[in-house]
């Protein structure tokens, strides 16, 4: 079983310290092109959450079964079937959703992070201590998202939640500044997104510092590294 | 006795200061010419442009910690302000040149490290981004000749008056394209350009002599010694040597080079934009090709693109291209061989 201080620390790295957005700068390109507003993000994120857990539990289960040589290939065959699994799912249920989502759903099969929690984590860790880090990994992507796509509809529309109705079909999107607000469309183009990413990594080291010199230690320089 | 100094012998006191004040002053005419055809009210665009600049330089140099008065009193986020005012249509909303400013000095300018970091030039970034953000506003000129009081004017930048469809229309720049779209094959330039009402000697009418106002205001630029003979004729070069080829080639469908280069921002980029000695290169040979290739790609996006002028993202274009031009054209160090 896992124990409580272990799954704290997954939860805090997934969340926070190593988050994937900010920290890992993974995944930026769903992260440029489905966060113009909140509903997509989340849902990308949803989806790209179970299918980390899932993977991550899949591999963490095998990880004495498969050939050290071969475990790139077999990862990736674990993990696209899984992402067609989502695929489908999502195209059944969600149907007007997926549509908008696109190839962003397919994608996650490419997507840096699932692959390298998979082979950094669930490779060498128990199957319920993987299945732990998949789902904050991606909780932590979650928030992001959310907070991004949240930022770049209000600067660019004026609006919260626009799409909701196509996930809940008895919720209206919120109309958040007065109608005639003419809408910063940059906010919703990927340069807004690069500039309001900047902001958030900006702010989180901020907050890293303060909370460094509080204890009166050295803040670690933040080290990025990034693909997509 | 003799008074000894020493070398380098400086003939004149070359303070950021100074030079952006005598930019501000080479800017006079044009703005003297604007004020002539488009009425007083740019002089409120720049005096929101100008306190816009000043407030959020003030806030970022508190923010970064760097010595306010020295920086604040340099004079750059003028020059800046005043040529985001003069770029952007007079008659915009107020928030609009705000919204420009505000982006150019604080993302365009501080973030990257304020004065002399800054890899694109703050004003043209302030351009792009209300022009994709805002197509509709920034294409919107008023229409040359209309008498509108300057009460009603201010009215409408306040927003205190609907803005009227009548007072307002594209510049000649982008009448002239959208024409020659539109009735494809069966117009010719040079019976669009005899229509009076929009165009006038040898360019757009009463853009003519606001442009040719920034002309001047380079040469005087040009005799004192602020900015170098490169990048601008060079950048008159580029525009000239591809509309005149152009236009020999096939005159009923492209403008001749007298009209390109004054209509729209050509002039204000030559003699102001690509000569900033922080987004340009710093060699010779690499402001002839900045400039060059900077003309060359604004009458490109101008004539062919979707946008009713290209100077500002042809200059974005090359600001991204300095340092890679600027490590190929290294001029050899006085007493070595030159390699290349």
């Amino acid at each position: 079983m896992i124990e409580r201080d272990e799954f704290r620390t997954i939860a805090h790295n997934g969340v926070w310290k190593q988050n994937t957005s900010l920290i890992q700068i993974l995944g930026l390109c769903p992260l440029l092109a489905v966060t113009t507003n909140m509903v997509n993000g989340v849902m990308l994120s949803l989806a790209t959450i179970l299918v980390m857990a899932l993977s991550n539990f899949a591999v963490a289960s095998l990880r004495n079964f498969i050939p050290h040589e071969i475990r790139i290939p077999v990862f990736i065959l674990i993990v696209a079937a899984l992402v067609t699994v989502v695929d489908l799912l999502f195209n059944a249920n969600l149907h007007e959703l997926y549509l908008v989502l696109g190839i962003f759903i397919p994608l996650i099969v490419t997507n840096c992070i699932v692959l390298a929690r998979v082979e950094a984590f669930a490779a060498k860790n128990p199957p319920l201590h993987a299945t732990f880090d998949g789902i904050f990994m991606g909780v932590g992507m979650l928030w992001t998202l959310a907070v991004l796509g949240g930022l770049r509809e209000f600067i660019g529309a004026g609006t919260l939640f626009s799409g909701i109705d196509l996930v809940f079909s008895n919720l209206q999107p919120l109309q958040v500044l007065p109608a005639d607000y003419p809408g910063l469309l940059l906010a919703i183009l990927p340069p807004g997104a690069f500039i309001l990413l900047g902001c958030m990594i900006a702010w989180k080291n901020w907050v890293e510092a303060r909370a460094a010199a509080r204890q009166q230690r050295p803040a670690v320089p933040v080290a990025t590294g990034g693909c997509h | 006795m003799m008074d000894f100094s020493t070398p380098p012998y400086l003939l004149n006191n070359a303070s950021v200061q100074r030079v952006m004040l005598q930019v501000l002053a080479a800017l006079l005419p044009g703005v003297a010419a604007y004020v002539w055809i488009f009425g007083p009210i740019i002089l409120v665009q720049l005096a929101l442009a100008t306190a816009t600049a000043l407030a959020a330089e003030a806030a970022m140099l508190k923010l970064r910690e760097k010595p306010l008065a020295m920086f604040l009193s340099d004079g750059s986020a003028i020059v800046t302000a005043w040529l985001i005012a003069l770029t952007f249509p007079p008659l915009s909303p107020w928030w609009l040149v705000v919204t420009g400013t505000l982006f150019a000095i604080v993302i365009a300018k501080h973030l990257y490290g304020g004065l002399g970091q800054n890899p694109f030039n703050p004003a043209m970034v302030a351009f792009a981004v209300c022009i994709v953000s805002f197509p509709a506003l920034m294409s919107q000129w008023p229409s040359v000749g209309l008498q509108v009081s300057f009460a009603d004017q201010a009215r409408v930048v306040f927003g205190m008056m609907p803005r009227l469809d009548a007072i307002s229309g594209a510049t000649p720049l982008d009448t002239l394209k959208t024409a020659l779209k539109l009735e494809e094959g069966t117009v010719s330039v040079t019976q669009l350009l005899a229509d009076q009402t929009v165009y006038g000697f040898f360019a757009g009418r009463g853009w003519e002599w606001v442009t040719g106002g920034y002309l001047l205001g380079g040469i005087f630029l040009l005799w004192r010694g602020i900015i170098s003979w490169h990048a601008p004729l060079s950048f008159i070069a580029g525009l000239t040597l591809l509309s005149g080829a152009l236009w020999v080639w096939h005159p009923a469908q492209f403008a001749n080079p007298f009209f390109h280069l004054f209509s729209g921002g050509a002039m204000l980029g030559a003699w102001f934009i690509v000569t900033d000695p922080v987004s340009g290169c710093t060699t010779m040979k690499g402001k002839l090709i900045f400039g060059f290739v900077a003309g060359a790609l604004a009458y490109l996006i101008r004539v062919f693109g979707g946008y009713p002028d290209g100077v500002a993202f042809a200059v974005l274009l090359m600001n991204i291209c300095v340092p890679l031009i600027d490590h190929y054209t290294q001029p050899a160090i006085f007493g070595m061989k030159d390699k290349s």
